[in-house]
């Protein structure tokens, strides 16, 4: 069970790379999805590595995602990814 | 929509109905605000008392950005400006957010008489070599050889070592870190809050479309994972040893942290001694707003 | 409302204008000072140094005048009533914040205590050719509010006049002595506290979630609030909207720069502080202001010695020009004779109302002295005939 959960709030990414790179357990990585802008936004590959230590927060410059703690015992619902699945289909 | 944004740390700091921002992809000082923005949260600030004051260019574009007392002031200028708002009201927090060029060229001379007269402000200055927001022209810390659209030959003229500088004026903390180190900025934001003084931290930062593009150096990820792989952490370090250079080590950590007192405080003890029972505390300067 | 009795000097002084203009200051409820010594104005803010310990205030020297005259500005926006004091080349240095204070609508009063230039020019002498600049020096379309006043005991009262017209209208007000008032000694008669009216910030009483910093309700001057109340507002220099943030369209501007202007047109009429003597059934009027406006009165007094028949306006509010009184009067009046200390700039905004219905007579000066009387009669008689 994931002990975190990722957020990610598509059309604000701008497809840096940062949470990427520096999520410590390589949660995330980019998806072949576009946001309205033409960027490709993050989305989780790995949703039972997140720990939900928000560094993808804070790396993010655009304020496009973040991770929180799943309490113990909660349910690991599965990270909210917006827009890119609806997107997704289509690549 | 950003209904799932409630839970996002940094939101409540934001002015959400102006975001998307205006800042390049991989532009680093997002980032910056969302190390302030924990900072804010750790230290347990009272939110109501803080300003933030800002120049003009790209980092002077925070004030904009957070829901906070805020004001876009002139190039160069934000400190002698957030130097009267404390002044006038000795309760606020004040926070000077700003860039390199506005704050070391045009605002130089302020930004050493604040650290001299150690005026009681947090000094963030995010740092990208450059002047990002007018096109990528030379700075007072672009460091040697490099290209910007003002030394389209490459740069020759020395660069400024900003905390060197600051601390000789009188700063009483100076740090530096990058925009990697994102949880170290955000405790020493956190500290510097609990000092009184003048307080001065540099974040360097990319500029990915300018400074970075021009010198062949990469994207903002490649530049975040210089700054991981160069940088060099010393604590303590001399100021004199910290300067920059293109690809070269970046020193970062607490450089300076003393105690001297601030000019609210001189200022008083000047008075008391001077005027004895006569002198009247300037706490009720504000007007009669009947 | 009345005056704080902290800040005032309740009397009969004999001061010189410098003196009389800080002591104009504090009884209008300024606390805060920033300055830098520039002659011939640096005896107010060593004055406003000295009281404002004792009174209950704050006075910090900057390391320039493009410090202090933004360090004001942080002052008012924390809750004070602030001003600045300079010369001629310090004004210089001050023009961008001065747009600064008009974009932002920022209640303050700007001293300029003009003396000889250009440039260094003369510092120890009078001139009065600051006062295009006055309007003028800032970049970009803004309105500002000017008074000279032309004795000691004026530069108490004007101050007081100053410190009004910016609360009430949001507006830089530019105080437009000259070497000689400032250097001037005089009776200056401070009446009790209870006898001087000053306007006081017009700070908003809506709620934090009802507020928005450049909204207005139909007078064109938006409500403030101050930093470190909870109202989270954004001030900025760029073109803005109601909710203060940039919105750099030409809508926007359009809308902005209109409302900018128009609350100070609009208000012309009550701004545009004149003294009038027999301008009706004169041949000839004598515009003037400062202290040109003492040694015209000595001209028209010989003029009218010798029976000719002339009008006396002086402008105690040089800006906005009153340009409706004028062409009121240049209906009337054979000639406006224009006495000042430059080489002619108020005479151009006679000379522009008058619209060639009377004709205008500059009597120039390069400055460092006053006119002679007989200088300004000269010209008064060939006006006439």
């Amino acid at each position: 069970m994931a002990k975190g959960r990722v957020s990610i709030i598509v059309e604000r990414c701008k497809a840096c790379g940062f949470c990427v790179e520096f999520c410590p357990t390589k949660v995330l990585a980019l998806s072949s999805a576009f946001n309205s802008k033409g960027y490709h936004p993050p989305h989780v590959v790995a949703p039972e590595k997140c720990s939900g230590c928000d560094l993808c927060g804070m790396y993010c410059p655009d304020f496009a995602i973040y991770g929180q703690r799943v309490p113990a015992g909660g349910v690991a619902s599965p990270p909210i990814a917006r827009a890119a699945e609806e997107v997704s289909d289509e690549s | 929509m950003s209904g799932m944004s409630i839970h996002n740390p940094v939101e409540p700091f934001l002015r959400t109905d102006r975001i998307p921002h205006i800042w390049c992809p991989g532009c680093g000082i997002g980032t910056t605000v969302n190390s302030f923005t924990r900072a804010l949260i750790g230290s347990k600030i009272d939110l109501q008392s803080l300003a933030l004051v800002s120049g003009i260019g790209c980092t002077g574009r925070v004030a904009g950005y957070v829901k906070l007392d805020s004001f876009h002031t002139t190039h160069g200028r934000a400190i002698p400006f957030a130097t009267g708002l404390k002044l006038a009201n000795p309760k606020l927090n004040v926070v000077v957010y700003s860039g390199d060029g506005d704050l070391s060229a045009i605002g130089g001379n302020h930004l050493i008489h604040a650290a001299r007269r150690n005026i009681d402000l947090k000094v963030i200055c995010v740092n990208n070599l450059i002047y990002a927001m007018t096109g990528g022209q030379t700075a007072p810390t672009t460091p040697g050889h490099a290209i910007t659209s003002t030394s389209p030959y490459g740069t020759f003229e020395p660069a400024f070592n900003l905390p060197h500088l600051v601390e000789a004026a009188g700063a009483v903390y100076v740090a530096r870190w990058t925009t990697f180190h994102v949880r170290q900025l955000a405790r020493s934001i956190s500290e510097a809050f609990q000092k009184k003084g003048f307080s001065f931290i540099e974040v360097i930062s990319p500029c990915p479309t300018l400074y970075q593009r021009r010198n062949r150096l990469g994207d903002g990820l490649d530049t975040m994972k210089y700054y991981k792989e160069k940088s060099k952490l010393k604590h303590g370090a001399p100021t004199s040893e910290v300067g920059l250079t293109m690809t070269g080590e970046i020193i970062v950590g607490k450089f300076v942290d003393r105690d001297r007192p601030d000019y609210q405080s001189l200022l008083h003890a000047q008075m008391v001694e001077s005027l004895g029972e006569q002198y009247v505390e300037p706490s009720k300067m504000v007007c009669n707003c009947d | 409302m009345k005056a704080d009795p902290r800040g005032v000097l309740t009397g009969t002084h004999f001061i010189d204008g410098d003196h009389a203009c800080c002591e104009g200051a504090l009884a209008a409820g300024a606390r805060f000072a920033a300055g830098y010594p520039i002659t011939p104005s640096t005896e107010v803010v060593e004055r406003f140094a000295a009281r404002v310990p004792i009174v209950g205030g704050s006075f910090i020297q900057m390391e320039d005048e493009l410090a202090a005259s933004i360090t004001l500005q942080g002052a008012v926006w924390g809750g004070a009533k602030a001003f600045t004091v300079t010369s001629g080349p310090g004004f210089s240095l001050m023009m961008e914040h001065i747009g600064y204070a008009a974009m932002t609508e920022t209640p303050c009063v700007f001293v300029d205590v003009q003396r000889g230039g250009p440039s260094t020019g003369l510092p120890t002498l009078p001139a009065q050719a600051d006062m295009m600049q006055a309007r003028w020096g800032s970049h970009g379309d803004y309105e500002i509010i000017a008074l000279c006043p032309n004795s000691p005991q004026e530069c108490f009262d004007l101050a007081i006049q100053a410190f009004n017209f910016a609360e009430e209208f949001r507006v830089p007000v530019m105080f437009m002595m000259d070497e000689v008032v400032g250097h001037m000694t005089e009776k200056v008669v401070i009446p009790p506290a209870d006898q001087i009216e000053v306007v006081p910030r017009r700070h908003t009483s809506r709620s934090i979630d009802d507020y928005l910093p450049y909204a207005t309700n139909g007078d064109r001057v938006p409500d403030m609030a101050h930093a470190g109340e909870g109202y989270k507002f954004h001030v900025t220099g760029l073109t803005h909207d109601e909710r203060g943030y940039p919105n750099m369209t030409p809508q926007t501007q359009d809308h902005l720069i209109r409302r900018l202007q128009g609350k100070i047109q609009a208000a012309a009429d009550r701004i545009t502080l004149l003294e009038e003597e027999f301008v009706d059934n004169s041949d000839v009027i004598v515009v003037s202001y400062g202290i040109t406006s003492r040694v015209a009165q000595r001209a028209i007094e010989l003029a009218r010695q010798n029976r000719l028949r002339i009008g006396k306006l002086r402008l105690i509010t040089c800006w906005p020009f009153p340009e409706k009184r004028i062409r009121e009067l240049a209906a009337t009046t054979k000639s406006f004779v224009v006495p000042e200390l430059n080489m002619g700039q108020m005479v151009r905004e006679v000379e522009r109302a008058a619209a060639g219905r009377a004709k205008t007579f500059p009597v120039s000066h390069a400055g460092g002295s006053v006119h002679r009387p007989e200088d300004i009669l000269k010209v008064i008689e060939e006006a006439s005939r």
